[in-house]
């Protein structure tokens, strides 16, 4: 028992290894026979908040799932502490790295208490099934996403907003160094993505924690990332830190979009401002019929 | 109705949390299956007081009550109770499974296999009632099998499963059909009496395979149980969370078929207790997830309470335990659904 929780709490610190802890390596990922990416190779750095940005149907999704093991690659292989992701015991693997997929269902009738305890279930046994351990990180979990009051709450009849609390909340129960979020804020008003991100940013920031999230808001991408990585048609077209790679010509490459880059006035990161309408017109005119046509 | 969780640790380690109301809910339930297996035990031309069947269930009776008591009821009373526990557990995890209350085995032609195979046995061979049960089973477990692989596809879904199982369920209904117009009148008399479903004349020939079979299937089922909870989650969280689903749930779909097979070739297809236990235990208990053990014990109490009312309730014509079951299970569920929607939740 002892031996699993000094596992946990030592994997929150980088151990000072140059090999990073979670990467992949010339992965082609398929679903069925439509091929998403082919040979592609990410590498998440430890300890930063990385982001994955995209447009639509790029595999920032996909690139996601296979990290987490909940897609297996037709060729290649994910390496989780150097090993094969999918060799390893499921249990372990979930206790190294979490993730907050887009869909999951709250069960009827579920309490917020009892939801979040559900995280614990990597750490449990059938011997050892509710350990005064497990009651601990649960109210700690709680505490530290602002649901500590909703404990007694039926999940179903919290706000979109609380709900995407009680889950990040369950991911940090699992106690895990990795946390990895698919798209965390869609459906969430401005002032709630905000609040996730602000989350996010402070589990990154107090934590240690190395965190991979897929965003669709490339401002926000880069206002909290550290490592930004920007996908197209399954390949990685850039990646580093937002400040030294978030360039109009960038954004115009991955999302075919004229812009402006100027400075963000509240944190002097990038800030994409996307030309005006009849100044792209104008100036794509031609192009995008062409694309349209292909 | 908010938690009732109550967490016990050992020094040793060993923990458990137990929802209070659950484990309370479960002590009824046994309670009122014993009570209502005594009582039905003493129903019946020759009644038998309670005070004596207990007596004599212990060993200390007269000869005369004796072989009325462990010869005629006993092993009538014992399949009631397996095949009710078998159908509320396996019923709780198809229902888990598909995430779905329609995921019954009701539903999806689990019952209407294993009535072809008892059908082609009864129809083409005028077999006894050992081969009459062994073709309810293979029915059974082939329509279980053909559900599955019909409805794989990476991972068995919840709607998926329902609406391949509500097909595979119509075209043995049409089989079904087919052979009972090919039978003769004896044996489609007989075709419709295993159809109802009955305990009527079941001694220990079918206690002890039924006995053997949950012995090892509910214990293995109850170790997968903390999985099958956190699927109720979607497959991606409990996977993230590091529970093997497919593995977990190919498992648990082949015990579910087993004890609901083995149950319909011992009792015939009992209609809706695989349906409706596991919706009563989820009702009583208030509680998430699957509720397994509380859908086993309504299972048996559901059936053993209706057989005592199938054989008392419209005097010297017995009905088939079936019949009650459907009346008396929809019946209770319907009304739990009414006053549930009247105190405003679901």
């Amino acid at each position: 028992m002892s031996a699993g929780v000094e596992k946990s709490t030592s994997g929150l610190n980088n151990q000072g290894s140059t090999v990073n802890r979670l990467s992949a390596e010339n992965v082609t990922l398929a679903y069925d026979q439509r091929v998403i990416a082919e040979r592609l190779s990410v590498a998440i750095p430890d300890n930063s908040f990385t982001v994955i940005v995209g447009p639509n149907a790029c595999g920032k999704s996909t690139l996601l799932r296979a990290l987490s093991r909940m897609l297996k690659p037709s060729e290649g292989r994910v390496l989780l502490d150097g090993q094969v992701i999918q060799s390893m015991p499921a249990k372990k693997v979930a206790r190294t790295l979490g993730l907050l997929p887009q869909s999951s269902i709250a069960p009827d009738g579920i309490t917020v208490a009892d939801l979040v305890g559900r995280g614990r279930y990597p750490h449990q046994g059938i011997l050892r099934q509710w350990s005064a351990e497990d009651e601990r990180v649960v109210q700690e979990s709680m505490r530290q996403t602002g649901v500590a009051e909703l404990g007694d709450r039926y999940v179903d009849e919290l706000s979109g907003g609380q709900r995407q609390r009680v889950w990040i909340a369950m991911a940090l129960a699992q106690q895990t160094p990795l946390l990895l979020l698919d798209e965390p804020t869609t459906y969430l008003d401005i002032q709630h993505q905000i609040d996730v991100l602000d989350l996010c940013a402070e589990l990154h920031e107090e934590q240690g924690r190395t965190l991979v999230a897929v965003l669709h808001d490339l401002n926000h991408a880069a206002r909290y990332a550290t490592h930004l990585i920007a996908l197209r048609e399954g390949r990685v077209i850039a990646e580093g830190a937002p400040k030294d790679i978030v360039t109009a010509g960038l954004v115009e490459e991955v999302f075919g979009l004229r812009c402006q880059v100027v400075d963000d006035p509240e944190t002097g990161t990038p800030l994409v401002v996307p030309a005006a309408r009849k100044a792209r017109a104008h100036a794509a005119g031609g192009k995008a019929a062409a694309t349209e046509a292909s | 109705m908010k938690t009732t969780n109550r967490a016990v640790r050992t020094p040793g380690g060993l923990s458990v949390r137990l929802d209070a109301r659950a484990v309370t809910v479960v002590l009824l339930l046994i309670v009122a299956a014993l009570v209502a297996s005594v009582v039905l035990i003493g129903t019946g031309d020759f009644p038998i007081p309670a005070a004596d069947v207990l007596r004599t269930l212990v060993g200390e009776g007269n000869p005369g009550q004796e072989f009325i008591v462990t010869e005629l009821r006993l092993p009538r009373v014992l399949v009631g109770l397996l095949v009710g526990a078998s159908l509320g557990l396996g019923g709780a995890l198809f229902q888990a499974i598909s995430r779905n209350p329609l995921g019954s085995p009701d539903v999806l032609g689990l019952g209407q296999g294993a009535t072809a195979g008892a059908l082609a046995v009864i129809v083409l061979g005028s077999g006894s009632a050992n081969q009459v049960a062994a073709g309810a089973l293979v029915g059974g477990l082939v329509t279980g099998l053909a559900i599955y692989v019909l409805a794989w596809k990476r991972g068995v879904h919840g709607y998926r499963l329902v609406l391949v199982g509500i097909g595979v369920s119509a075209i043995v209904t049409a089989v079904n059909g087919y052979l009972l117009t090919k039978s003769d009148i004896v044996d489609a008399a007989r075709a419709v009496v295993w159809m109802t479903g009955s305990l009527d004349g079941r001694d220990w020939d079918q206690v002890w395979p039924l006995l053997a079979l949950t012995a090892v299937l509910v214990p293995l089922v109850l170790v997968n149980a903390r999985g099958l909870r956190m699927m109720e989650m979607g497959d991606d969280v409990s996977y993230a969370l590091g529970v093997r689903v497919e593995r977990v749930r190919l498992l648990l779909m082949a015990a579910a078929v087993l004890l609901t097979a083995s149950a319909t070739a011992a009792a015939g297809p009992v209609s809706f207790v695989a349906l409706t236990a596991p919706q009563l235990a989820r009702r009583l208990t208030r509680s998430p997830g699957p509720n397994l053990l509380p859908s086993l014990c309504m299972g048996a109490a559901l059936l053993v309470v209706a057989d005592w009312v199938s054989q008392r309730a419209f005097g010297a014509e017995q009905l088939p335990v079936g019949v009650v079951t459907g009346v008396l299970g929809g019946v209770y569920l319907l009304w739990l659904l009414v006053s549930e929607r009247r105190a405003g939740r679901i």
